[in-house]
């Protein structure tokens, strides 16, 4: 009797483990294991992707010469070991045409914040099964992210 | 099972008090709750536990006994590269030259005001004398310093309460550096002297210095304790061997009634030190550093220390004695109990602190040992426990006034109360206890919930694995009035001291995830494929190599030639936690690299044959980890095939 109440302790304890599980707080950065394969369509706005930016905070002027410059550096340094400039699939997808396909909020969401997006976005799932590598989580800062953004608009501009 | 049975008789036969009998009855039926910590949930305190004979510094979870890490310190690790890449080989570098193996016995946790801090912790190399510094952001072995006329750094590497100091008392007692060593063994009393250094640590760096050793009688240090609080200012050696034998220690150390405890008043020696009193002495010592943005460690020798003589030098250190060749010298929370543990006693005698400034005050004097003041045992005595049980080698304290002492012979842990030195309670150990930890039991501030023995020997514990067994330990719980065993867990090497902190103070100490890209100051980083190259110089070939899931870059390399040296400076460019990529190529003489994100490491290979070498990642990285490799072409040497390298582009020539 004692042993059966002792299991159900056990079991009960895991019970509720799980149901607030993910509040840890380095869940967020355990890229490997996939968490659920279905996306949460209900809240995930494909258009804006998840994460601190969108249309408010994330707007475009001309083309900024000197952010670009130092996206490109950034790049060269953290993405372009898997992306090449042209429209070619190396580790992942090529960057042309890039900002046309995606919003510029979408890219910055996308490059901070990779690992939740990879679960819910149907696109990044489709193209997840033709890559077979998960986008690694590069440690951007915002700015890194937003001048990234000003280096592909710049690579699209040029023909 | 009747093997085990037989096992267990032997060893009550041998240990005649030892009453484990009913190993299983000694276990109540709650011991699994409290041990357990349920998949996905975090330990409450980490456990840092010498690795022995190991050479190594290994991390467990309390109450779990999960080991999480093992640090490599004084001994080489092929697994992580360290002292195989050529940025760590200086780490292990000595005045003998390189030392791949050593023997580390006790663990001492940085405090601040006598509370542990979680910034670092020290290790002692009990062979070739040296103390280590492990940073607690990154796990890793930070700065390790040899001690010059040591020879064995056994009381070592215990602290005072602001880690001012970290002590290195020699267990072998040897000529001095400078002196001349060629000697008879016999002429130990003329020739041989103790040494103990006082090495200072940079409480923001935590960089350290021999700020002065000690020169003493020829006699064995073997475990050591800062005073606190009142006691502050002092310390406390157990020595034995005061015999002073060079041969049969076994016999000729055990002679004598009483050995001492040292006590250094080395706020005193300090005032010697700054009046000039001290004498330059020349030395040989290494002292090593890592520098974790250059991802490289460096080797300076050394060739000066200042020495303080203490049979000159009256007043900093006084003989307190102490029954039968004493192991434990431990000061309880208030700092006013200093605990003697003299292994061959069958008494553990408390003394005073107070009693000890009044007999000094007084000159409460029995002689002298060799130009040492030897205090009156009585005058400094607070009390003794009777009976406590055989072989007591070492006490920790709960803060609630009671002390806990490993008993080596009967195979126990007896706790007992300081005030009114009376036993409370005996829990029997499997088998043969050295060291006990409570968290923060050396501390003002002990944390005190589990209570850990580590085991000399380990017999029937655990499944049989041919004649050498695991090093077995074993977790209690020490929050009500009786200990209560609650689960056995193997450790690696054999472990001597560990110390444990509540794991919120490590977790929320700044811990590295990943070291920034951008802060690599590695003179041969790649940061970036399109920095990625090959250099030749002359027959040294550099390759700044970078790695990514999942591929080198370079990849394909050819024009190595017969006779060349090549470097593979390998950059990790991931920035996720959690992602380092390894590093092997095919008939390497040493090891493989395991690289963390934003880290570079060195590899050097010469090849001895012309011919393909294939090189791979090997620490899976993703779902294309399998295709992470690539080639190396040697090349007779003057073979005419030029150097080139490249990845994705080298293909086959078009029809």
């Amino acid at each position: 009797m004692k042993k059966i109440s002792l299991m159900l302790l056990v079991i009960s304890g895991s019970v509720w483990m799980y149901s607030c599980g993910g509040s840890s707080d380095q869940s967020s950065s355990t890229a490997e294991a996939p968490k659920s394969m279905v996306p949460d369509s209900e809240t995930y706005d494909p258009n804006r992707g998840e994460g601190k930016f969108n249309e408010t905070n994330v707007q475009l002027g001309e083309l900024d010469a000197t952010m670009a410059k130092r996206g490109e550096a950034t790049s060269n340094t953290k993405c372009l070991s898997c992306h090449k400039l042209t429209d070619e699939r190396l580790v992942g997808p090529g960057w042309k045409g890039v900002t046309e396909r995606r919003t510029p909020y979408w890219l910055m969401n996308f490059i901070t914040n990779p690992d939740p997006m990879i679960d819910k976005d149907p696109e990044v799932q489709a193209q997840l099964e033709i890559c077979l590598v998960r986008m690694p989580n590069q440690n951007l800062t915002d700015e890194d992210a937003r001048s990234i953004v000003e280096f592909m608009r710049k690579n699209d501009s040029s023909k | 099972m009747q093997l085990g049975a037989f096992s267990i008789i032997a060893l009550s036969t041998l240990f005649p008090s030892c009453k484990p009998k009913n190993a299983t009855g000694a276990i109540d039926s709650d011991a699994a709750i409290k041990a357990y910590v349920p998949p996905g949930k975090h330990d409450e305190f980490y456990n840092f536990v010498s690795g022995g004979f190991s050479g190594q510094m290994s991390v467990y979870g309390l109450p779990s006994g999960r080991m999480l890490k093992v640090i490599p310190v004084f001994s080489v690790d092929p697994e992580k590269g360290y002292g195989y890449s050529e940025e760590t080989k200086p780490m292990l570098n000595t005045s003998h030259g390189f030392v791949p193996w050593d023997d580390l016995h006790h663990t001492e946790m940085s405090q601040t005001n006598g509370e542990i801090n979680g910034k670092w912790v020290f290790a002692n190399a009990n062979n070739t004398p040296r103390l280590a510094r492990i940073d607690l952001k990154t796990f890793k072995t930070a700065e390790i310093i040899e001690l010059p006329n040591s020879g064995g750094n056994h009381s070592s590497p215990f602290g005072t309460e602001n880690s001012e100091y970290i002590v290195a008392g020699t267990r072998f007692s040897v000529p001095a550096d400078d002196a001349n060593g060629d000697v008879p063994i016999n002429s130990y009393k003329q020739n041989f002297k103790g040494h103990i250094s006082f090495v200072s640590v940079n409480q923001e760096s935590g960089e350290m210095n021999i700020a002065f050793q000690l020169r003493t009688p020829g006699v064995n240090f073997d475990l050591a304790r800062a005073g606190k609080d009142k006691s502050h200012g002092w310390f406390f050696f157990s020595c034995y061997n005061t015999e002073q034998a060079n041969t049969l220690l076994e016999v000729n150390a055990s002679q004598k009634d009483k050995d001492f405890i040292m006590a250094v008043n080395w706020k005193k020696a300090e005032e010697y030190l700054k009046a000039g009193k001290g004498k330059k002495v020349k030395v040989r010592y290494a002292h090593n550093k890592y520098n974790e943005e250059a991802h490289t460690a460096t080797s300076e020798i050394k060739t000066e220390v200042t020495v303080l003589d203490v049979a000159e030098l009256k007043d900093i250190c006084y003989f307190i004695p102490c029954p039968k060749s004493p192991h434990g010298c431990d000061v309880d929370p208030t700092g006013e109990y200093i605990v003697g543990s003299g292994k061959l006693a069958a008494v553990i005698p408390v003394f005073s602190f107070n009693k000890l400034q009044k007999a000094i005050a007084d000159k409460a004097f029995d002689g002298e040992y060799e130009g040492i003041p030897v205090v009156k045992y009585e005058a400094a005595l607070y009390g003794e426990v009777q009976k406590p049980g055989l072989g007591p080698l070492h006490t920790e304290f709960d803060g609630r006034g009671n002390a806990y002492t490993s008993f080596f012979v009967s195979s126990e842990v007896v706790k007992w109360n300081i005030k009114d030195l009376k036993v409370l309670d005996r829990a029997p150990t499997y088998y043969s206890v050295g060291h006990l930890t409570i968290p923060g039991g050396n501390t003002r501030k002990p944390n005190a919930k589990y209570l850990i023995a580590y085991n000399k020997i380990t017999k029937d514990r655990y499944l049989p694995t041919g004649p050498e067994l695991t090093q077995s330990a074993q977790i209690y719980d020490i929050s009500g009035d009786k200990m209560q065993m609650i689960l056995d867990f193997p450790t690696i090497g054999e472990p001597h001291y560990a110390q444990a902190a509540p794991a919120d103070l490590i977790k929320n100490n700044g811990q590295l995830k990943i070291f920034k890209i951008a802060e690599n100051k590695h003179p041969r980083a790649a940061k970036g494929e399109n920095e990625a190259k090959v250099v030749r110089e002359g027959n040294k070939v550099h390759v700044y190599m970078t790695s990514i899931r999942s591929h080198f870059a370079p990849d394909n390399i050819e024009g190595i030639k017969m006779g060349d040296e090549v470097y593979f400076h390998v950059t990790n460019l991931e920035q996720d936690w959690d992602v380092p990529h390894g590093f092997a190529i095919k008939g390497a003489n040493n090891a493989e690299l395991l690289i963390m994100p934003g880290e570079t490491s060195t590899l050097k290979w010469v090849p001895d044959r012309v011919g393909i070498y294939p090189m791979y990642c090997t620490d899976f990285c993703s779902a294309l980890h399998q295709e992470m490799q690539g080639y190396i072409r040697v090349s007779p040497s003057g073979s005419n095939v030029p150097l080139t390298y490249s990845v994705g582009t080298n293909l086959p020539p078009k029809k």
